[in-house]
Parts: C-alpha cells; structure tokens; sequence
C-alpha cells in the first residue's frame, strides 16, 4: 500500500468514528477558558460587592485581590473549629461575620464564583495542604 | 499590658491599664534632652465610618474607634493633643463625616486631622473642612515642626475628568485593590507651601510630617505609594531629624531614606495584607519592616491597634499597643542610625506569626 493510500484510509475512518472522550480541540479549550474566566468575573463582582452580606461590607475591603486568603492551605486545621476545615468553610466564616450574611451552600453558583475569584488570584503557588 | 506602658504609668489605675491595653490609638511621646520639652500625642487612624442606611453604621468599624476614643481619654499624664490620621470616613458622605466627628468630639483636648482618600473624593474634601479645617497646614509645638500634608490628591484628569458624577469617583477611589484607581500625590501647589513653609525652620530643628498615604513608594497597586514621594523627599532632606507619621496602610511599616524616618500607623477598622501576600506582583515594602501578627478572623478588633511614641532628642520612636497582640516597639536606634524593632528585629527573634504570604 502506497502511503498515500494509507493516509486517506486513516482519514476515513476518522471522520466515521463517534468522537472519543478524550478527543477535544483548540476551541474546546478556548471555550472552557473562557467559562471559567465568566465565573471568575462573577467572582470578583461578588467580592467587591456590598450587598453580598447585610452590612455593605465587601470582602474587598479586608482582602484586596483576594490575598490573605490562602487557598493552596487549605484543607487545614482550623484551630477556632477545632477540626480540619475546607476553604469554603472559612468563606463563610467571613460572610457570616464581617459581612454580617447568611452562609452559601459548598455548591452555590455564588460560592463557586467566590473560589475561583480567590484561587485565579493565587495562580502559581504551590499547594501546601495543612499550612497554617 | 507592655512593660513600656507599666513603666511610664500612663494610665492611672491598674484597671484602666488593662482595658487600654486592647485599644486602638496612637500616643506620641516627643523627649528631648530637658524633660520640660518632653510631650506625648495620641495617634488614631483608619476608622472607616461606613454608613449603611437611616442611622445605621457597620457596628464593627464603630466599635474600633469608640474604643480608640476611650482609651485616649483614659490616658495620663494627658496627651498634648490627638491626631487622626485619616480616612474616617469610607464613602466620604456627610452621614459618615458626621457620625465620625461625633465619635471624635467626645476627644478631651485638641484634635489635629489629616485628610484621607475616603474623606476626599466625594465632594472634594468641602464638608471634611468645614468640620475639621485646612486640608494642609503646620504648627509649632514645643521645639518640633508639625507639618500636614493632604498626600492623597492625583492627576487632575482623574479627579475632575474621568467620572459622570461625584459618587462614582468615590467608590472608584475607595477600592483599595481597583484598577481604576489613580495613584495618589501632594501635588505642585502642595509641595510650593511646603517649600516656603520649611524655609522659615532651623535646620536642627525636628521635624514631623503626618501623611495619610506614605511618603515612599512601596506597592503602587494598592496606593502604598505616593506619586511624588521623592519630590516631597527632597524637600525634607535638608533637615537633621525628620519623621513621617502616615497612615492608610493598616498594618505595621517603618523604614529610612536618607535622613527620613518613617513609621506608619495601624487602622482602627481592620488590618491589610501585606502587599508581597498577593502572588501575582511585585511589591518594594521596606526590608527593615518586622510585619505584625497575622490576623486572626476570629478575634473581630485583632490586629488593629495604637501606636505610642517616644522622640529621643527629637527622634520619634513608635510603640505600636495591638488588641491581641502584645505591644511592639519601633525605636530609632542611635547606634545603627535607623527605626528597629526593640524585640523582634533580629531574625532570631522572630515569630511565626510575623511570617506573612
Ligand atoms: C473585616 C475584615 C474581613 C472581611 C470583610 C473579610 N475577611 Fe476574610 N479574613 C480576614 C482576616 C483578618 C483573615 C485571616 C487572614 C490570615 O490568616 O492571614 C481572614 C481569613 C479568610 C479566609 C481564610 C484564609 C486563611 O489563611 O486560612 C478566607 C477564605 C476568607 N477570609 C474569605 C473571605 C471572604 C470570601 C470574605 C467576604 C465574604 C471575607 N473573607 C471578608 C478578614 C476579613
């Protein structure tokens, strides 16, 4: 079989096979950047918003470009719960106490909005599971 | 309790000591050689009166600064006067200016005020002055040259160009971490007074400047930074002794350019960050600085806190008194001829709290 026989024959079969689960292109990526980008602005609307909780306080005002809140830490010891604590726990720690709110659900669209505001910030640091 | 406040018997009782012990404001004490000459002033900053609505205010930063209030009264010998360092306000509104100045006005003495950011970019710092007077101005007190400086005006395009109204300037201005802020200076006009105002000192003469933003550049994102920092620099280079007192930063800074010591304030509203925390930039903060404690959530005033200060011979030294937190002590020390921590300079003497990221 000449090798250009080869190639078309390839090419066929290609085009007839459903695609496979790990088959995605350069679209799909821009596309599943861009989502998480979406929910990343929402992120940061929410925290520099002052109707998060009831008192017009932003997490913003304490925590500019989110610093401070240390997500590669986390799960962690939280020596005030007494017990090992994930980051959205504390999230609502702050929401429920500065900013005077009602806690989220772990799986509220808010909340994931919130983490991946704060985790986009922190970008490029190495996790550090347990670090106080 | 620190031992600097046992041992200088500022408070009158045993009882009030320990209740001062926990508040936020700053004593300045300035010694010279005669005792005569010595005084003290009380140093509050950052309160950040946040109106919510009717007569509402976020109870929190209320909290900070009533106790601030409190405390300075509490003190004995009596302080000379008191400075606010700015910012009282959060959106500059009339409401909060208001409801600030009541707060303060229950102050026994005299009340010095420096403008803030959050003061200012609502109306321009109009009914900030009508309460509190000249955004800049200096006095003369007991041998030390006291000069204001409002530091937080910017580029003229921004202030009056840039935004449909007044209120979106401010918020605009008010977030620390937003892009769409401008970085702040003294400005020309500024640093012409204060070029005439210095030509009437003596050189050895101390001088001390208050700010809010600081004098030097530090992180320009978050406004730890002043535009013409080396301008205004080098107008108070000529002189022997010179402190710069700022606030706007809420945590712990001390450092020295040239002949220029500077110290900051802590907030009475809440702690920042330090700048190098964020990941994503780079930040200049000085490296004689030992940080404050991290703060802890849980405790709702740790880490905001009053600073008391000493001036040996007219150099000022800071003891910074933490709700939470024991007391810190940045003093000039002459044998190094910069501002050191008294306990925690040497990297042994550190502690894990002091480590920031
Ligand atoms: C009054 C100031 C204040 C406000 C407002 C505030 N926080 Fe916090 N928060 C703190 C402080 C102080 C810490 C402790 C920082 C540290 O550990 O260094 C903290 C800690 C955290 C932590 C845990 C960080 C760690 O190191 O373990 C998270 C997550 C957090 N905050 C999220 C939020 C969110 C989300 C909001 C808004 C809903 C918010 N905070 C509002 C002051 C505040």
């Amino acid at each position: 079989m000449s090798p250009m026989r080869c190639v078309i024959l390839l090419a066929g079969l290609l085009v007839s096979l459903p695609a496979a689960a790990d088959e995605f292109t350069e679209q799909d990526l821009k596309r599943w950047e861009e989502q998480f980008q979406a929910v990343v602005k929402q992120g940061r609307e929410l925290w520099t918003s002052g109707s998060l909780g009831t008192n017009g306080v932003a997490c913003a005002q304490c925590h500019p470009n989110a610093a401070n809140t240390h997500p590669e830490t986390y799960p962690k010891f939280q020596k005030q719960l007494g017990r090992v604590a994930n980051l959205w726990e504390m999230v609502n720690w702050c929401l429920r106490n500065p900013l005077e709110g009602e806690p989220l659900a772990a799986d509220d669209p808010k909340m994931i909005a919130l983490l991946s505001y704060i985790a986009w910030e922190r970008r490029g640091v190495q996790l550090a599971p347990g670090k106080h | 309790m620190s031992r600097n406040f046992d041992r200088r018997s500022f408070l009158k009782t045993a009882g009030l000591a320990t209740a001062a012990g926990t508040l936020p404001m700053t004593l300045v004490e300035v010694a010279f050689g005669q005792s005569s000459r010595n005084f003290t002033f009380a140093y509050i900053s950052d309160a950040h009166i946040q109106h919510i609505k009717g007569n509402q205010f976020v109870r929190n930063w209320d909290r900070g600064l009533i106790r601030a209030v409190a405390e300075t009264n509490l003190l004995d010998p009596r302080p000379d006067f008191v400075f606010f360092g700015g910012d009282l306000a959060q959106l500059g509104t009339k409401e909060e200016l208001d409801h600030g100045a009541e707060i303060l006005s229950r102050l026994r003495g005299k009340l010095y005020c420096v403008m803030g950011e959050h003061d200012y970019y609502l109306d321009l710092g109009e009914y900030w002055s009508k309460l509190f007077g000249p955004h800049y101005y200096s006095f003369d007190h007991k041998g030390v040259h006291f000069v204001v400086l409002n530091s937080i005006l910017t580029y003229d395009d921004w202030t009056y160009n840039r935004w449909p109204t007044a209120e979106q300037r401010m918020l605009e201005m008010a977030g620390l971490d937003n892009p769409n802020g401008s970085p702040f200076m003294v400005g020309e006009k500024q640093r012409e007074w204060l070029a005439k105002d210095l030509a009437k000192v003596r050189k050895d003469t101390p001088i001390v400047v208050l700010s809010h933003s600081p004098l030097q550049k530090i992180y320009k994102g978050w406004n730890f930074w002043t535009e013409d920092a080396e301008e205004v620099q080098a107008l108070l280079a000529p002189f022997d002794k010179v402190t710069v007192l700022y606030g706007h930063v809420h945590q712990i800074q001390y450092n020295k350019i040239g002949n220029i010591v500077f110290t900051s304030a802590m907030a009475t509203a809440w702690p920042w960050p330090y700048p190098q925390s964020y990941a994503q930039v780079e930040s200049y903060l000085p490296k004689l600085t030992v940080h404050m404690n991290r703060a802890d959530p849980f405790f709702e005033r740790d880490a905001t806190g009053w600073q008391f200060i000493d001036v040996y011979s007219g150099r000022v030294a800071v003891n910074y008194n933490l709700y939470n937190n024991k007391a810190r002590r940045v003093a000039y020390n002459e044998a190094t001829g910069q501002p050191e921590d008294t306990q925690y300079q040497s990297p042994d003497a550190r502690i894990p709290p002091q480590t920031h990221y």
